[in-house]
């Protein structure tokens, strides 16, 4: 099998019709401001993280609250490591994205006075089964823009310094895109499946986030030499045991708490309760042999027990068909709760592109939004939004600078498609994709701070996964395709590799322990403010990590590229 | 963790193929819709709640605990209905009316 390939000419390329990419676009063709190509790896109908639905929007500024009060709650739960620049700009749009998203058909639960109905001080709880498809009903309503689906992006396009678009292939057909584009937004989502799973057998994909979600965007970044941040700070989420299902719909929806198995309150005894803590305090208590930990929930009452069957269906049917097809309920049988293995992933903790207040990467001509870009934690769903709103709206303004049309010449596509041809192979190879996505996991898991250690590592450890990452990015290259599906595979493998090498450095790189269980590194147990109130940044140059370190960016200042 | 297509109830509209968030759906030389490998998927319920023929079904892995329950749904005028049905034939109906958010 050999490629065909076939041309493309964009203003803006949009890669991900996810969360922010979708709403990047809108906000484009509102505007009226240019031509729109979405490339998305599946459809946007269902693609990303919103595919089952959301049953609350967690970062709301409600009544009584302020932006600068979210940003004081970020800045707490992620131990002062945030760029106070992009949460600042990023709360400060929280409501009017959700204003659009009603206005699209969102609903949103309302009190008798037409108030939000809310969940503590920064959640409103919505119906948000079809949030994806109300999203992606709008996008292709929308003038000026044109969703491909089923292609899959590879590389960014880079001639001049600039990136002037990006290549990729169809799932379906032996087709090789080449997307020349005036300005390119990445919003793609974060990397999963970097750690063995809880799950690793039959339901190796019950996981938190989306298991299609292979940090691509992340991967042709770092490809391309652009600089990110803050990788080791890992996201590990506290679910439901074996369902994974969300803990928060019970836990803040209805107000219990977390309980070992002698029924002793334990959360506080380690901490603030802050996100990395209700975690944290779960793995030191069954380490300490007082597990399993459990979620208080005998007793609440039956109509809070219907509820909840409804909110998970809303966002995590599994729990709901658990429930039922055991016969027992939360409220006669307290949840069993346990860590997910970690993931990158910038919407909840502070990984992805080193990017300037506006968005822009350290690449001319590429921005990045939502999962991918780092700096601003906790921006869940409408902070997504408001970010590929920012995002789209500096790449507009790039678009009225004198632009030079950039050459891309015959012989950068041909070895480009060649790169892609490799792969397109009769000849057997030893190993499928599979076999080496198995090992990466398995070679994280033990080294790199995985479920079995209690997510601790140190340097030693490191060094090992260090050697055998590189292993596993040759045999990566020797793999073989003989269907557009399994080059898809392979290319998801390769780009879970080359986060994981990052990935790495950072662990390796900060010589303290910032979060618990986030990044917990033995060597260095304590958190150490006088050496490490500081950005870790990384950038690959002539195929090696570099890491560098950066200032924190404060209240009231904002950030530019100048080294 | 994941969905079983019963064959016979299957027109072979593709709509599922279309929204599967991991590209897992095919359809065979009949037209009939097939996933890929079932370990694959993430149990988002997309195809699900797609299929208007009620022929998709999700089901846990026995490795979480799964008993062997079947889940399907029907829409109607702005109500979703989610019917789990357990393996002596036990049927349950959750009904979610879909203007009117979630009162948990």
């Amino acid at each position: 099998m050999r490629l065909e390939t076939v041309k493309f000419n964009t203003d803006i390329l949009i890669i991900g019709g996810g969360t922010a990419g979708c709403f990047a676009a809108l906000t484009v063709a509102e505007q009226k401001a240019a031509n729109v190509l979405i490339v998305e790896k599946a459809n946007i109908k269902r693609s990303g993280c919103l595919a089952a639905g959301v049953n609350a929007l967690n970062a709301y500024i409600v009544e009584g609250q302020t932006p600068e009060n979210y940003v004081d709650y970020v800045r707490s739960d992620a131990e002062a490591i945030i760029r106070e620049d992009l949460v600042a700009s990023m709360a400060a749009g929280l409501n009017q994205v959700t204003k659009t998203m009603e206005d699209l058909g969102l609903v949103i639960q309302k009190d008798s006075q037409g108030a939000y109905v809310t969940r503590g001080n920064r959640n409103i709880k919505i119906n948000g089964e079809n949030i994806k498809p109300l999203l992606a009903s709008a996008v292709e309503k929308a003038a000026h823009v044109t969703v491909l689906n089923r292609v899959n992006i590879t590389d960014y396009i880079v001639s001049d310094g600039r990136v002037v678009g990006a290549y990729g292939f169809s799932i379906d057909k032996p087709i090789f895109y080449v997307i020349l584009a005036k300005a390119v937004i990445c919003a793609t989502g974060g990397a999963s499946g970097l750690y063995r799973p809880n799950n690793p057998g039959f339901s190796r994909h019950k996981m938190w986030y989306s298991p299609f979600n292979t940090g691509a965007g992340y991967a042709m970044g770092i490809r391309a030499g652009a600089e990110m941040t803050t990788f080791e700070m890992r996201f590990i989420a506290l679910r439901c045991k074996d369902t994974i299902a969300p803990t928060g719909t019970i836990a803040q929806g209805i107000g219990v708490e977390q309980i070992n198995s002698c029924g002793e309150l334990y959360e506080r005894k380690y901490g603030k309760p802050k996100t990395s803590i209700r975690l944290y305090s779960t793995v030191q208590e069954n380490q300490r042999g007082a597990g399993p930990c459990y979620l208080n929930t005998v007793g609440i009452t039956e109509k809070q027990e219907d509820d909840l069957y409804k909110a998970y269906l809303n966002m995590a049917p599994a729990q709901t068909l658990r429930w039922l097809e055991n016969g027992v309920g939360p409220a006669k049988k307290n949840v069993e709760i346990e860590g997910t293995e970690p993931y990158i992933v910038g919407g909840h903790t502070g990984s992805g592109y080193w990017v300037d207040t506006n968005r822009a990467t350290t690449l001319q001509g590429l921005y990045a939004a939502g999962d991918v870009a780092g700096g601003s934690p906790q921006k869940y769903v409408t902070g997504c939004f408001v970010e590929g709103k920012l995002a789209v709206q500096a790449a507009i303004q790039y678009l009225k600078q004198p632009f030079v049309a950039s050459e891309v010449d015959a012989e950068q596509i041909q070895l480009a498609v060649e790169s892609v041809n490799r792969f397109l192979t009769d000849e057997p190879s030893v190993y499928h994709s599979e076999d080496v996505e198995e090992a990466m996991q398995k070679i994280m898991d033990d080294y790199a701070g995985g479920i079995s250690s209690g997510y601790m590592f140190n340097t030693a450890k490191l060094q090992q996964a260090k050697i055998h990452i590189d292993e596993l990015r040759k045999l990566s290259l020797a793999l073989k395709a003989d269907s557009m599906m399994e080059l898809l595979k392979i290319y998801e493998v390769i780009d879970r590799l080359e986060v994981c090498r990052v990935l790495i450095y950072h662990l390796e790189a900060r010589k303290e322990t910032r979060w618990h269980s986030f990044q917990e590194n033995a060597d260095y147990p304590k958190k150490d403010d006088e050496h490490w109130l500081k950005f870790v940044n990384s950038v690959v140059q002539e195929g090696q990590v570099k890491i560098i370190l950066r200032d924190l960016v404060k209240k009231g200042e904002s950030y530019e590229h100048n080294n | 963790m994941s969905i079983t297509i019963d064959q016979k109830k299957c027109r072979g509209c593709g709509k599922c193929k279309e929204v599967c968030p991991g590209n897992l759906l095919t359809q065979n030389d009949k037209g009939k819709a097939c996933i890929q490998q079932p370990k694959d998927c993430w149990g988002c319920t997309s195809c699900v709640k797609e299929c208007v023929h009620q022929a998709i079904y999700y089901y846990l892995g026995a490795d979480i605990g799964g008993r062997g329950s079947l889940l399907f749904t029907k829409t109607e005028k702005g109500f979703l209905h989610w019917h789990i049905v357990s393996p002596e034939g036990k049927e349950t109906v959750i009904t979610i009316d879909q203007q009117k958010a979630n009162a948990y």
